[in-house]
């Protein structure tokens, strides 16, 4: 159980401008500036969900994950973590968490993986027994078994993030941080990733928090979506509920025979050329039906297809309402 | 205990990765501390005593110095590179880790390669521990220790107070390299040679004539005050601000983006 109530954290950065002389200056004064990067978060997350929390660079995503962690201590504002304050109770706190900071490593670099597996498992006091049972199923699921005997600095970027997510995971933590577990990797172990993640959740009731800007992550894995931007929670629902909020937008693909499609003035045309032809359409002003029955009407249509406003629009165009 | 022997075997194995470097690192850390320890011998080919302090009481208190620096330098690495620690996020990796922050610095990197210092320090030990004329009982063996142990304690704290600052400010962190590198400088005479500031300096502020000049005025035999072998003891608590002073800075941490 995670609950989060009025978190606000302020960082004071050192600004000055360009230059030899302004750095001069620097050395005598400096100048502050005051970035609010939580202001007012609350939330409360119950026990074995899985959430995506989305929102634009610098919008305190990072900072939350890193209160939630009891890395940062925030300004004002009470975290409570399955009863423990984070940055009181540190070590008891993350004895129950694991932590995948997707651009930083926690294995050793120049040692075999299962080196720094077995430190872990000395750093987390993990009894023998359940550290076999544990490594046995992770390299399983995650289909390690061959690469843990190499040096990490030796591993690809995919190899290397299903190692330090098992590494995350060997001492059977109730909650797990993903900060963008998923960038940089190809398509095949994304979708590893992905599919490991959803069996934890389910097998063993680990509740998940992922941040990321890839929104097939958040497609495949979570059912809520916190979105935050300029330091607050902006939204807190279903991506259902999310996509309802904004998609009367419709995309139809259509491939047909002949030169041009004639249109409706209601369709907007993103493009239509050689026979294939992508309109966009606004539901409330014609629906699907009648759209496709005008079209397969006035051409003869080989195939035709009905898209929903794609989750990466939907973000952006959120973003734009909220003004981020 | 047990755990801090892991890492070492950990970060041995890293370090052994890369063989000829390692060695290299060893050799050079030899070197280094070689030509310091030939310019001190030109210079007493000439003149024969510093300060009243002959050529072999001067070696011990260099000795001295050198073990303790290098190998504060060796296993509180961590602290001196602390600075990059924040900067590379592993800070964070840290606190996520429930074991101590300072044990977790501390093993964060261990500097093998300083034992080429180290083992020159052994080295001009072993050849002014007999040439200095002291007579080696029980309490000089003592005192010997105590300042070899004092010294570890005062460098150490010196790093985690040069820690402690890299929270605030990483620019003009150098300047700490005055007290860290400077001691060991100054350290390698008797530091009254340098005069009564200095030495009162030294004394008061940062601690070093506590496990250096007072105990060797004892170990020489220039005084009889039995007082003087617990000086470096004393000098330790110099770690108990140093510390407090880390830990409020970890309280203002704050982090790297990422």
């Amino acid at each position: 159980m995670i609950e989060l109530k009025n978190i606000r954290k302020t960082f004071r950065v050192a600004k000055r401008n360009a230059g030899l002389k302004a750095a001069a200056k620097a050395l005598f004064r400096k100048e502050y500036t005051e970035i609010h990067a939580l202001q007012d978060v609350s939330f409360k997350i119950n026990d074995g969900e899985m959430i995506g929390y989305i929102g634009p660079n610098g919008a305190g995503k990072s900072s939350t994950i890193k209160i939630m962690s009891g890395v940062l201590t925030p300004d004002s504002g009470e975290c409570l973590i399955n009863g423990r304050v984070p940055w009181k109770e540190r070590a008891a706190h993350v004895q129950e968490i694991g932590v995948v900071f997707g651009q930083r490593s926690q294995l050793w670099w120049d040692v075999p993986v299962i080196d720094s597996f077995e430190l872990i498992r000395d750093i987390y006091r993990v009894p023998e027994e359940k550290y076999r049972k544990n490594l046995e199923d992770l390299t399983e699921l995650l289909d390690i078994g061959e690469i843990v005997k190499t040096p990490a600095r030796q591993l690809s970027l995919g190899q290397r993030m299903r190692c330090e997510i098992a590494a995350s995971l060997l001492h059977d933590p109730r909650i797990l941080f993903l900060d963008e577990p998923t960038i940089g990797l190809d398509a095949v172990s994304k979708i590893a990733v992905r599919d490991f993640v959803k069996t934890i959740n389910r097998e063993k009731g680990t509740t998940v928090i992922l941040t990321t800007h890839d929104m097939q992550d958040i497609e495949a894995l979570t059912e809520r979506i916190l979105l935050i931007g300029k330091g607050k929670i902006l939204l807190d629902g279903s991506l259902e509920q999310l996509k309802s909020r904004k998609s009367t937008h419709r995309t139809l693909t259509v491939d047909y025979v002949g030169e041009r499609l004639p249109l409706l003035p209601e369709m907007q045309v993103k493009k239509d050329l050689d026979g294939h032809a992508e309109i966009v359409l606004d539901t409330e002003k014609l629906s699907i039906s009648d759209a496709i029955a005008h079209i397969s009407a006035a051409a003869e249509v080989k195939d035709i297809s009905v898209a929903g406003e794609n989750i990466d629009d939907l973000v952006v165009s959120l973003y734009k309402e909220f003004a981020l | 205990m047990k755990l801090y022997f892991r890492y070492l075997s950990m970060l041995l194995k890293s370090q052994m990765q890369y063989k000829a470097s390692f060695f290299m690192m060893v050799v050079g850390q030899f070197l280094v501390s070689f030509t310091t320890f030939l310019g001190m011998w030109f210079m007493f080919d000439r003149i024969q005593s510093v300060d009243g302090f002959t050529f072999s009481e001067v070696l011990l208190c260099f000795a001295l110095m050198l073990l303790a620096f290098s190998a504060t330098e060796c296993f509180a690495r961590g602290f001196d590179r602390f600075p990059a620690l924040i900067r590379s996020g592993e800070l964070d990796r840290i606190l996520v880790r429930p074991r101590g922050v300072i044990f977790q610095v501390l093993t964060a990197n261990v500097e093998f390669s300083r034992m080429g210092r180290f083992a020159q320090a052994i080295l001009v030990l072993a050849y002014a521990i007999p040439t200095s004329g002291i007579v080696w009982t029980g309490d000089k063996i003592l005192t010997l220790t105590l300042m070899f142990v004092g010294g570890l304690g005062v460098f150490t704290a010196l790093f985690v107070l040069y820690a402690g600052i890299s929270f605030f400010t990483i620019e003009g962190l150098e300047f700490m390299n005055i007290f860290t590198d400077g001691s060991r400088e100054f350290g390698r005479y008797p530091l009254s040679i340098y005069g009564e500031g200095v030495l009162k300096f030294l004394t008061y502020v940062i601690p070093v004539a506590l496990f250096q000049y007072y105990p060797l005025l004892y170990l020489t035999g220039r005084s009889q005050n039995q007082g003087l072998i617990f000086l470096p003891v004393l000098g330790m608590l110099f770690l108990i601000p140093c510390y407090l002073f880390f830990r409020f800075g970890l309280r203002k941490y704050q982090s790297t983006g990422s």
